[in-house]
């Protein structure tokens, strides 16, 4: 049963076509990769997922209803939430604050929240010590922890994660992963941009590769590895 | 010496009021990343309304909270009116809005009402002072000052307690991370008109019991000295707003009170000349805002 469908999207910058007709579906309980040189587009596809770019063309439907449109502040209502490329954490906010804001759409319900708030805690123990640091005087690797942390306050069915491991140590990099598979086997599903090819085709069923703005190849995460066809899209032939 | 307690708490007086208008510019700044030059108008409208509230006999205690409401929801409304429409617009464009709107505000105050300035109606109660060890503080400034300081102090309260305070901060920082969070952007531009409403509306109500008259332009001049205590703080930053608020007001009562009366004529152009050496010295300003520069909304 897909959770989340794209269609035929579009997406513009002036004159500047960043993703062109990409149709992609992820199952219930999946995580899918999405892989690609830098400049395929492939942050532009997640930016347009959640209405932070506006589609030019083409439709996205959550479990059957139809996104577009919809402002990005409902998204994350619904259940979709998106850990941005760079982190973001608010650098002038405590971890803690970072975490409470990802909670927003859970209302009044403090006592979701609380729980939440603890399970980050147990999930991500760098950031119970840190608690009432400011964010931007976190490193890199805890910076990206808190990030996710973050996303996952708002206990959502379907998480986006772009680049989660960009400039990070290979060991922390490691936790990350390890992460994302504990995360898909709590039930969430995840669809997972990386520049890092081998290591999330190891933990993906499933894989997109972009160039250039569209897929140019896709299958299941064994096929894209024993296949060249990642290596090809990566060096700009088809 | 007693001179220099009286002088000081002019100054607080002074700074205050300069800060909380200063924080109603930050607050717009931080979010949107515009100047509300209308900002002075809220205070106008405030005045205005302390003017009739007084004329139809209501007592000052009343007439202030009614005043105080009046500019929030002027504020809310120019939001609505004015600035909605052009949220995602360039600074420039958002900068001639307001003062597009300052202007057509001052028009129909001057052909509505008067172009002239009104009287207002104050309690006595307001021009007296009180006495202890040679020093004559008045009413009015005590007032003034824990007024301020009681707005301060909440207002920290609900920025850092509570999550629609927390997602303000969290918008000036990255608008688009908060509405990926959840933050309703248009409650989250609301409330901070809504805030800076209220605090040029306190800011009014203390103009105006200084002064006791009201006129069309009564907002300009304040509103662009807290410009200048803003950017004398940090623009966009909001503890910068209250420190460069406070600043400004020490500077200006100082130099009145102290500088020799031949040179009292120059002594706006002092206290500018002060603040370009403070920005020289501190060019992103006394408590710099977090992320200079960086792209709004
Ligand atoms: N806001 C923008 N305005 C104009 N062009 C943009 C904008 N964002 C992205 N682009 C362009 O769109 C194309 C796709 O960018 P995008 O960020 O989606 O790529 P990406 O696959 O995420 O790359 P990376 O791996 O480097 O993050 C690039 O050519 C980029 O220059
Ligand atoms: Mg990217």
């Amino acid at each position: 049963m897909a959770i989340l469908t794209v269609e035929g999207l579009h997406v513009h910058y002036g004159a500047v076509e960043a993703v062109r007709d990409v149709t992609l579906s992820i199952d219930d309980g999946e995580i899918v990769a999405l892989l690609g040189a830098n400049g395929a587009g492939k942050s532009s596809t997640l930016n347009a997922i959640v209405g932070l770019v506006p589609p030019h063309t083409g439709a996205v439907g959550f479990r059957g209803k139809s996104l577009v449109g919809l402002p990005t502040e409902q998204l994350v209502r619904l259940g979709i939430t998106l850990t941005p490329e760079g982190r973001r954490v608010f650098g002038s906010l405590t971890v803690e604050e970072n975490l409470l804001l990802g909670s927003m759409p859970l209302g009044k319900s403090g006592d979701r929240r609380k729980e939440n708030l603890e399970r980050m805690f147990s999930l991500f123990p760098i950031l119970v010590q840190r608690r009432n640091q400011i964010a931007g005087t976190l490193s890199g690797g805890q910076q990206q922890m808190l990030a996710i942390a973050r996303s996952l306050m708002s206990s959502p069915k379907l998480l986006l994660l772009d680049e989660p491991s960009l400039g990070l140590a290979p060991q922390i990099v490691d936790t990350i992963f390890d992460q994302i598979v504990a995360l898909r086997d709590s039930g969430i599903t995840i669809l997972l941009v990386e520049q890092n090819v081998a290591m999330s085709l190891e933990v993906a069923d499933r894989g997109y590769v972009m160039a250039a703005g569209s897929i140019v190849t896709s299958g299941t995460a064994q096929d894209l590895n024993s296949s060249h066809l990642v290596e090809q899209a990566y060096l700009g032939h088809e | 010496m007693e001179i220099f307690i009286q002088q000081t708490i002019n100054a607080v007086s002074l700074g205050g009021t300069y800060a909380l208008l200063a924080l109603g510019l930050a607050i717009i700044f931080s979010i949107m990343g515009m100047i509300n030059f209308a900002h002075g108008e809220l205070m106008t409208i405030t005045g205005y309304t302390l003017m009739y509230c007084g004329i139809a006999g209501f007592p000052f205690i009343i007439a202030a909270p009614i005043a105080i409401t009046i500019a929030i929801l002027a504020a809310l409304i120019m939001e609505r009116v004015a600035f909605r429409p052009v949220r995602n617009s360039s600074g420039a464009t958002m900068l001639v809005t307001s003062f597009a709107v300052a202007v057509i505000l001052q028009t129909l105050f001057q052909n509505l009402i008067s172009p002239r300035s009104q009287a207002v109606i104050l309690p006595d109660m307001l021009a007296q002072s009180i006495h202890f060890g040679g020093l004559s503080i008045g009413i009015n400034q005590i007032l003034s000052i824990s007024i301020t300081l009681t707005i301060l102090v909440i207002l920290n309260w609900f920025l850092r307690k509570t999550i629609l305070g927390m997602a303000m901060r969290a918008a000036a920082e990255d608008f688009s991370v908060a509405r990926l969070m959840g933050a309703r952007a248009n409650a989250v531009i609301a409330g901070a008109f809504a805030i800076s409403g209220a605090l040029a509306g306190v800011a009014g109500v203390l103009w105006v019991a200084q002064r006791a008259s009201v006129d069309p332009l009564m907002g300009f001049i304040p509103v662009l000295k807290a410009f200048i205590a803003a950017i004398l703080g940090g623009l966009g930053s909001l503890t910068g707003a209250v420190a460069g608020g406070f600043a400004l007001g020490f500077i200006e009562i100082y130099l009145a009170a102290y500088l020799p009366d031949h040179i009292q004529p120059y002594r706006e152009a002092l206290a500018l000349g002060i603040v370009i050496f403070l920005l020289l010295l501190r060019p992103h300003g006394l408590v710099p805002a977090f992320n200079v520069g960086r792209e709004k909304v």
